[in-house]
């Protein structure tokens, strides 16, 4: 190519492609993956200003070290019951994601996306805000719900968009709506949810209200225009609302370097809108609890917006649709260095004396059985592809709140068709 | 009133019976907006009712969304209609499907305002009309005013609606109707008997025509600036057309359209956004479909052409009184 060039006395431009360190096949080594020890990150008043703390958005808050200890100025200090609850709630969302996850393998529906070795992300955050703050999640934080301690079958009736589901089989299995337990509507467009959470969250601040809203993406989806979109105004505004960033190492076949992750850190994008920034370690269920509970703080007094990059791993494939053994190492979800949170936060309670294997495993069991419970009371509702659930007339329902001539002629015009064809499809009328 | 002294009238009216309503966008708030539609609702609705935004567009519709989830009424601005582009997702994707996927737990009451069209010299960048875009995406509906009395009406309505609904005010005729004539003078909307727009409160159903000239010879379907493009080559040409404004066009106005062009027998369409895939399109289909066996002609469409909006050679894109008056001729000849 280059002697085509008219100035062929300069050196070409080559164009940088990023790689992830390890294929399928090859070793895994993690060493490189800097992980300073825990509790040795400071933890500035909420009411610094973010730019005298910098420095976090490029380090990472641990509270859990080596001896299963909770160290440092992070430390949240929770009570066992609090740390048995938070296990309990993170051991329920991996029970409910390994009973969905077979669900969809056996057929049962078309679609589902287990958060292994992220519970610490939803679940912490959940028991760090207040139940009426309102979360704007992805699709990976169905412990926000499981924490908030929602209905599991109303859950699974909406994986299942049964009869029981209350979405009236309108949205892909997964994608929630819960407005009673602040659960907003699920998008499958990427970071769509961002701008929104501070709309909701400019709004509370504008009525004078105390809630403050909080939002989930993955690191790749922080490539969207939404995203810095509603970093300029959460910036601009002061807006009380906590953006999460679950760097998990992967945009199903993208690594994190397709979003920028080889120049800088995630939490670092917090930098550049003036917006505080913590980076903290995501397996690291205390960790999560304490950096959420101090944005929560900031937010509810004024002091504007705070962006937390959750540093994980995406232990398994990306959705039931995904393979990652055809672009990632194998060894890569067990070599992770900063573990499971799950094993973490149980071996910091045995270590604090508050925890036994027995009264784990009994509970592991009991919370499969509490699961296999409510996807038999689910399923009495039906499962996806088995049978009619919805009235056929539903389908026209809630395009508009009031509905037009052309909608009401296309829906009178499909009942007859049914009509025709002789299936049983239920009515609402 | 000129129709941007009624869309602030319309504005203010509102506000001041419900304090959900809130007004964003660049340039609203302290300055009162570029074409002053929304001067002085700062000055009595306070900042945080009223206020400027950061320049993107998917900020502004994302955050109107996240508002309206709240419980407000967000009233957002988008500065033009051809800015409305980064914003798409947003509309299509979340306000729009926001009451269906989420079976009526969150809804998006937002109320996009912005100026489209051409004859102002704007170029590519601040003359088009996307509404054949919007009006293609389920649950978003789409109103155009003609006159400063249907604006005010009808963007109260549209505020009061709990639906998310575009806005598109026809810049060229915010300060008097326009008969097309660019080379004429324009008259002044005090001159115009829709200028005279009350003070208080009224509102003008969405999903209503106003048949604002009735003929028997034929139908013409027309909106925003077209109207009175139209009135005018009627007028001209003698002609004793039944003009229809279709104010709405989602949710469109079926019967009006379909009793007219049934009474008269022949239709023309007349809309200045490109022709392909346009609402002219969609429009022609319906009447087909309904008023076959009444037609004594061809449907004709008059449209911009199917190219970017040319500066320099606006006057040959914009469908004014030559292109209208040759199809009305032909219309009438078949």
């Amino acid at each position: 190519m280059a002697s085509d060039i008219p100035r062929a006395n300069l050196k070409p431009l080559s164009l940088y492609v990023p790689e992830p360190k390890f294929r399928p096949g090859d070793a895994v080594d993690f060493t490189e993956v800097a992980i300073p020890a825990a509790g040795s990150v400071r933890r500035p008043d909420i009411a610094d200003p973010a730019d005298s703390f910098i420095d976090l958005a490029y380090e990472l808050v641990r509270v859990l070290d080596h001896e299963n200890q909770a160290v440092g100025s992070w430390n949240p200090r929770l009570s066992p019951d609090t740390l048995r609850a938070l296990l309990r709630s993170m051991a329920l969302v991996r029970a409910f994601d390994e009973r969905m996850f077979r669900a969809q393998r056996q057929g049962k529906t078309s679609f589902y996306m287990k958060c292994t070795g992220e519970e610490a992300v939803a679940v912490s955050a959940a028991f760090a805000l207040d139940y009426e703050d309102m979360c704007f999640p992805s699709y990976r934080q169905q412990g926000l719900l499981i924490a908030r301690g929602w209905s599991m079958v109303d859950m699974m009736n909406q994986i299942y968009s049964n009869r029981g589901d209350r979405l009236q089989g309108k949205q892909l299995p997964i994608m929630y709506s819960v407005k009673e337990a602040g659960f907003f509507s699920i998008s499958g467009n990427l970071a769509t949810q961002y701008p929104q959470a501070v709309g909701w969250a400019m709004a509370s601040a504008a009525k004078g209200d105390t809630r403050i809203a909080a939002t989930w993406c993955g690191e790749g989806s922080t490539a969207e225009g939404d995203f810095h979109s509603a970093c300029t105004f959460a910036s601009v505004y002061r807006a009380p609302v906590i953006f999460n960033v679950v760097n998990n190492q992967w945009a199903i076949s993208s690594f994190s370097g397709f979003a920028g992750a080889e120049s800088t850190t995630f939490a670092a994008r917090a930098v550049g809108y003036g917006i505080a920034g913590l980076r903290v370690d995501g397996n690291d269920a205390l960790a999560v609890y304490a950096a959420t509970a101090w944005a929560a703080e900031r937010a509810r007094t004024n002091q504007g917006p705070t962006l937390i990059e959750h540093f994980t791993y995406r232990a398994e494939g990306h959705s039931t649709s995904d393979d990652p053994g055809q672009y990632r190492s194998e060894g890569e979800p067990t070599a992770w260095p900063l573990g499971d949170p799950i094993k973490r936060l149980k071996d910091h309670l045995i270590a604090i004396g508050e925890w036994d294997e027995e009264r784990h495993a009994a509970q592991d069991k009991q919370l499969a059985e509490d699961v296999k419970a409510a996807q038999k009371e689910a399923e009495k509702n039906g499962i996806l592809g088995h049978g009619l659930h919805q009235p056929l007339d539903s389908l026209f329902d809630g395009v508009f709140e009031e509905m037009p001539w052309h909608l009401r002629e296309q829906q009178a015009q499909m009942i007859a068709e049914e009509t025709a064809s002789g299936r049983p499809w239920a009515r609402k009328s | 009133m000129n129709m941007i002294q009624a869309i602030n009238s319309a504005m203010e009216v509102v506000m001041a019976r419900d304090p959900n309503v809130i007004v964003m966008g660049e340039d609203v708030g302290y300055f009162g907006g570029v074409f002053r539609a929304t001067a002085g609702l700062q000055e009595k609705f306070g900042k945080t009712r009223v206020f400027d935004t950061p320049i993107t567009e998917c900020g502004i519709i994302g955050v109107a969304v996240g508002m309206g989830a709240y419980g407000l009424r967000p009233v957002p601005e988008i500065q033009f209609a051809d800015y409305i582009y980064p914003a798409l997702d947003q509309l299509v994707s979340e306000a729009a499907r926001l009451r269906y996927r989420s079976d009526g737990e969150f809804t998006a009451p937002i109320t996009v305002r912005s100026p489209f069209g051409g004859g102002i010299f704007g170029g590519q960048t601040h003359s088009q009309s996307p509404e054949g875009i919007f009006t293609h995406v389920s649950g978003i509906k789409t109103v155009i005013p003609s006159t400063p009395y249907d604006a005010k009406g009808l963007l109260i309505a549209a505020i009061e609606d709990n639906d998310p609904t575009l806005f598109f005010e026809p810049k060229r005729i915010y300060n008097g109707p326009f008969d097309g004539h660019w080379d004429r003078p324009s008259q002044n909307w005090s001159k115009h008997p829709a200028g005279e727009v009350p003070t208080g409160y009224y509102k003008i159903e969405l999903g209503k025509a106003n048949i604002v000239r009735a003929g028997d010879a034929l139908t013409i379907l027309a909106y925003g600036t077209m109207v009175h493009v139209c009135m005018a080559v009627v007028t001209d040409a003698g002609v004793d057309a039944e003009i229809i404004d279709l104010r709405t066009l989602v949710p469109l106005d079926i019967e009006t359209i379909e009793a007219s062009v049934k009474k008269t027998g022949r239709c023309m369409i007349v809309h200045e956004a490109t022709r392909t895939g346009g609402f002219g399109a969609e429009l022609s289909a319906l009447v087909q479909e309904r008023c076959f066996y009444h037609l004594e002609a061809p449907i004709e469409r008059v449209t911009g052409f199917d190219t970017p909006y040319p500066h320099s050679l606006e006057w040959a894109y914009f469908p004014g009184p030559v292109r209208i008056g040759e199809a009305l001729k032909k219309v009438m000849r078949d």
